[in-house]
């Protein structure tokens, strides 16, 4: 509901950090990662482009709340370990 | 108000002798504007600056199209730049130049005044060898050919304005102070 | 303490004692020595200061708005082209409500490449909502520094402030400056103290997105503000002058006005010439007078309605262009006196662009070529003056 300029800040601010968006319910394709043929290369960690892949001794973890479904990661991983799968299925 | 136009190249200190007279003039209870014509500077390019001295402030912010002083830090500028343009009748020209050299050539009407300030910057070993800078020499010369100054607030304004051998540069000023000769055409 | 000094020298000095905590600047001729000056009291310690050198105009602009945003003084200082390519961040300081200060040192675009003095940098950012302050002495560019502050960090404004110093003219001119105590300012102009900022511990977001249900309900307050700003300036310019014992007449300073039959409205540095032309026409007895726009934004159009009730004819000098249409100044002062049934004579000067000297002939020649055509009472086009080739001379 639109407020009256009165009653809004001077710009708009935002008390919570952008991780109140579960941007997870935007995915079509979900990654997948063969935990057996992964390198440990960290490429998928540096090119996801919203920081949601952390490294756990080396080896990817997607969150996938906020994960959505880009593919950046499957395209540059060397060792082709991620896979995208569509949502629903796999 | 009281016009000075300064013509000299990139290097000399043309724009600080402005403001070092400025400064002097300051301390003599006058008010000042001094600013220069700036072009894109390179060493060795001919450069114009400008003051103004008045008993009140100035707010006239235009060229100096007709100083009342001239002072030329580079006498081989002689050639190629109208160094007289539009200088008052009766106006006076400070020229560094050689001792012992005539001065030749140069129209009547005004009083001329010539200092050695190249060899005076060189004895005092301000700038290198091959090229002293000289803005503090021909102050001090500006002292002596100009009532409004005295010699005292000048020296004190090359202390104020000097960023190094603030010694040198005033035993400069004073130097040429002593050497500076009216020349009569 | 009163000493020669430039106008850029008289910007730092008023950073300085305005007490800038954050000073982000590229350099660009003409600026050069407001940055080198303040980088030098930063390193010696003269200032408490965070210096952050950066690789563009635009990110200047950047870092000043997140550092005000943090609540941080910040300061920051261009030119020209420096200052246009700041031009989408000089709006998103205005519309993100960082009350940061800037010197625009003033000077003309290219090509044809050129480092004089003109105002076509300034006036294109007229709509960036910046306040813009144009000034005539070096004084009036220190005293307008530590004003723009309290104006600009006043709970009803908090816009930022743009502080106009023609090139060269001012930048480079070395004329006597007072530069007040410490204390002074001190007691005139308190710390910043925004009501929300950003701080360690407490993510917030500032600048989010809104829906079109909401935006101009933003934009609306931002037009609020620069009107409070219309007030802001007059009072705390009368503190200022209670403190300091100076004051620079508002947004439109006039000057020999109260009589006269035809006014010049001029802004920055040849407002200081234009006093002389007057003065001495009077002197012959032709009743002429100076009106020299200040604040461009705000804009004073009350101001200009209330003088367009006194005089016959308004000359409007523009130091730049707006092609297809007129000068700036020109357009917006017929614009406010529009709604006035009587209205004076108006007519567009532009002289002074890319350094061009504006001489006490030019200006004397406008004063009387006004006079005429309040006369005639006609309705007269923009006039460009001193251009070679057109047969009209006005040296």
């Amino acid at each position: 509901m639109t407020k009256s300029y009165e009653a809004i800040p001077l710009t708009p601010i935002s008390s919570e950090p952008s991780t109140i968006n579960k941007t997870g319910l935007w995915r079509v394709f979900y990654p997948v990662v063969d935990l057996e043929k992964c390198k440990k290369c960290t490429l998928c960690w540096k090119f996801c482009p919203d920081a949601t892949i952390e490294l756990v001794d080396g080896i990817p973890v997607i969150d996938l709340e906020f994960c959505k479904g880009c593919g950046i990661c499957a395209n540059e991983c060397p060792a082709k370990c991620i896979v995208m799968v569509k949502e629903g299925e796999g | 108000m009281i016009e000075v136009r300064f013509h000299g190249r990139g290097g000399q200190g043309v724009v600080i002798a402005s403001e070092v007279l400025a400064n002097a003039a300051f301390r003599e209870g006058f008010e000042v504007a001094s600013f220069p014509f700036f072009g894109v500077e390179r060493r060795g390019a001919p450069v114009t600056a400008y003051a103004r001295i008045d008993t009140r402030p100035i707010r006239l912010r235009s060229s100096i199209y007709e100083p009342d002083y001239v002072v030329v830090l580079d006498s081989s500028l002689m050639k190629g730049v109208d160094l007289l343009n539009g200088l008052k009748t009766g106006g006076h020209v400070l020229i560094n130049y050689p001792d012992g050299k005539d001065l030749n050539a140069l129209p009547s009407g005004y009083r001329y005044y010539t200092l050695d300030a190249t060899s005076i910057a060189a004895e005092n070993q301000i700038g290198s060898k091959v090229l002293p800078i000289v803005n503090t020499a021909i102050m001090g010369g500006f002292a002596r050919i100009c009532d409004l100054i005295s010699l005292e607030s000048m020296l004190e304004s090359i202390r104020d304005k000097a960023p190094v051998k603030k010694d040198a540069n005033v035993a400069a000023a004073r130097a040429a102070y002593e050497r500076t000769k009216e020349v009569v055409i | 303490m009163r000493k020669v000094m430039t106008g850029n020298y008289a910007s730092a000095y008023g950073a300085k004692v305005s007490r800038a905590e954050v000073i982000a600047a590229y350099p660009i001729t003409p600026q050069t020595s407001i940055v080198e000056k303040l980088a030098e009291f930063v390193s010696s310690g003269e200032m408490d200061a965070k210096f952050i050198p950066v690789e563009s105009e635009h990110s200047a602009m950047a870092a000043c708005i997140s550092a005000s945003i943090a609540g941080a003084r910040t300061y920051t200082a261009t030119s020209s082209h420096g200052l246009t390519l700041m031009h989408e961040v000089l709006i998103w300081a205005s519309s993100a409500r960082a009350p940061v200060v800037m010197t625009n040192v003033s000077r003309a675009m290219a090509p044809p490449w050129s480092v004089w003095v003109d105002h076509m940098d300034s006036v294109a950012q007229r709509d960036t909502g910046w306040m813009q302050f144009f000034c005539e002495s070096n004084q009036e560019v220190l005293d307008t520094v530590v004003m723009a502050y309290k104006i600009g960090e006043s709970r009803d404004v908090m816009l930022p402030a743009m502080i106009i110093e023609d090139a060269f003219i001012l930048s480079h001119t070395s004329e006597p400056v007072d530069v007040p105590d410490q204390e002074l300012v001190d007691s005139f102009l308190p710390g910043y103290d925004p009501e929300i900022k950003l701080e360690v511990g407490r993510p917030m977001g500032f600048g989010s997105l809104v829906r079109p249900d909401q935006y101009m309900e933003f934009r609306y307050k931002a037009m609020k503000a620069m009107d409070s700003a219309h007030e802001r300036i007059l009072s705390v310019e009368d503190e200022f002058k209670r403190a300091f014992g100076r004051s620079y007449g508002g947004l439109l300073d006039e000057y020999e006005c109260e009589d006269a039959d035809v006014v010049l409205v001029v802004a920055g540095s040849a407002a200081g010439t234009a006093r002389e032309v007057v003065d001495s026409m009077r002197s012959r007895g032709i009743r002429v007078g100076l009106a020299r726009l200040r604040a461009f934004r705000p804009f004073p159009r009350d101001e200009f309605r209330t003088l367009a009730k006194r005089v016959r004819g308004i000359a409007v000098l523009d130091r730049s262009y707006t092609y297809g249409a007129a000068g700036a100044f020109y357009t917006e002062i017929c614009g406010s006196l529009y709604p006035l049934v009587e209205r004076p004579t108006v007519k567009n000067y532009v002289a002074g662009l890319g350094g061009r000297d504006i001489t006490p002939g030019i200006l004397e020649n406008i004063f009387k070529d006004m006079i005429d055509t309040t006369e005639r009472g006609e309705a007269a086009e923009p006039e460009w003056v001193d251009v070679e080739g057109l047969e009209r001379r006005w040296r």
